[in-house]
């Protein structure tokens, strides 16, 4: 019973950190804008934090380059299992059209495993709600292979 | 005895749950407050379920131990109000909940943490003596320390001592974490120094604090509840109007710095006490 409690609160309660990993700056109004009365999505339990230990869900936004990606990975693997990783905007999902830059990497995928990709640019708040959605269903179905592997 | 384990029951397992609630109406509300709907009542519990699923992450063992003798001593002190026991010794196993919170938050090098401790103990510092000054003043007022004596006292006692009701809230604010004394760490999602003291609790050492943090609400509402115990309705009056003016100011004011706080706070505190002890004296 507490076991399934446990399941069940996981969807209920996603805490996101949002990491704005060279950015416009566009995307992050956007996510930001989710807070806001207009969407509200403290109603699906979710809270902006900012504190990687805290985090169930990793936002990231724009392209990452050659200095940023220690401090992504960094703020990666101090989240605790378990958790998604769901990139934002055509920068985070692919470098958009920075990608040809010198000093870029690309997308967030080519630095730690994305769950859920959000295209946009900007990327709309519905679409991030929705990815923080699907990016749920991703990490309840990693929970349950784990438990099954194991 | 079987009322003793009956009341140890109710301290154990009630206490938190109706913490948890209260904490889920509370922001249920300051969501209505900014016209939002706001998370379901029973979000806080969500919240803890999913911490105790995450993986344990310390970074060192006193961390561990430092979540779980704040959780012992805070439900620790929540028994003994409900068994209706001495309030001082009540007062002294919450203080040192309060003080192993600190020492885990300063046993890691992080600074948030540590500027959040350093924080939290000013916090502590401020509202202890107020607390202090309560008991006492209702020790004047009965006669006694002990819970059950003052719950036998005939009046009810916010007559006699309506201005260290007032000093009860500001220590009830600053427990509760709201705003302007939420520096140290917020209860809502503000990122006051990343987490402040909370920083460095992650996954189930984290819903181990939110828990103890339910059982220390409770019981500071429970003392709150001391000022009209001669009548169920009108106590629960007194809680649920007291409870909605600490949501109001949560929701209207600004967070203020320490300095500002422990100015504040010990002067306006001080004064009321001294004023209230007098009155009660002349009238003895």
């Amino acid at each position: 019973m507490i076991k399934s409690f446990i399941k069940k609160s996981r969807v209920k309660s996603p805490w996101i950190m949002h990491f704005d990993c060279g950015s416009c700056n566009g995307c992050d109004i956007e996510v930001l804008a989710c807070l806001t009365p207009m969407y509200d999505v403290e109603r699906f339990g979710i809270v902006n934090v900012g504190n990687p230990k805290h985090a169930d869900i990793l936002l990231v936004t724009g392209t990452v380059n050659h200095r940023n990606k220690k401090v992504l990975k960094n703020l990666y693997d101090q989240m605790p299992e378990p958790k998604a990783v769901i990139a934002i905007g055509a920068c985070g999902t692919s470098g958009g059209v920075f990608r040809e830059a010198y000093n870029v990497v690309g997308g967030v995928d080519k630095v730690i495993p994305v769950d859920v990709y959000v295209p946009g640019c900007p990327a709309k708040p519905e679409a991030i709600i929705d990815g923080v959605v699907l990016g749920l269903q991703k990490f309840a179905e990693k929970v349950e292979a784990a438990e099954q592997g194991a | 005895m079987i009322t003793t384990i009956l009341l140890i029951l109710v301290g154990l397992v009630l206490a938190p749950l109706a913490g948890g609630l209260l904490a889920g109406i509370d922001r249920r509300l300051t969501a209505w407050f900014q016209s939002r709907q706001g998370p379901p009542i029973m979000q806080a519990f969500y919240d803890v379920a999913k911490l105790f699923g995450k993986q344990p992450m310390a970074s060192n063992p006193w961390l561990v131990l430092c979540a779980w003798v704040y959780l012992v001593a805070a439900a620790l002190s929540c028994v003994l109000f409900f068994l209706q026991g001495d309030l001082l010794l009540i007062f002294f196993v919450q203080a040192i909940g309060a003080v192993f919170l600190v020492m885990g938050a300063m046993s890691v090098p992080s600074p948030y943490s540590q500027v959040g401790a350093q924080r939290e103990l000013i916090q502590v510092l401020t509202y202890e003596p107020l607390l202090i000054l309560v008991f006492v003043s209702l020790y004047l007022a009965t006669g006694s320390f002990q819970v059950s004596d003052i719950l036998a006292h005939e009046t009810p006692l916010l007559l006699q001592l309506p201005l260290m009701f007032i000093v009860l809230g500001y220590a009830l604010t600053i427990k509760l974490r709201k705003s302007p004394f939420d520096f140290s760490t917020s209860h809502h999602g503000h990122q006051e120094l990343v987490k402040g003291v909370l920083t460095e609790y992650s996954g189930p050492y984290l819903g181990i604090i939110e828990i103890a943090h339910w059982y220390e609400t409770v019981l500071v509402l429970g003392v709150c509840a001391l000022f009209w115990s001669t009548n169920v309705l009108m106590m629960t009056l007194l809680l649920a109007v007291t409870y909605m003016a600490e949501i109001i100011i949560d929701n209207t004011m600004a967070r203020m710095t320490w300095r500002w706080m422990l100015k504040y706070v010990w002067c306006i505190g001080l004064g009321l006490s001294v004023v209230n002890l007098i009155w009660l004296y002349a009238k003895i």
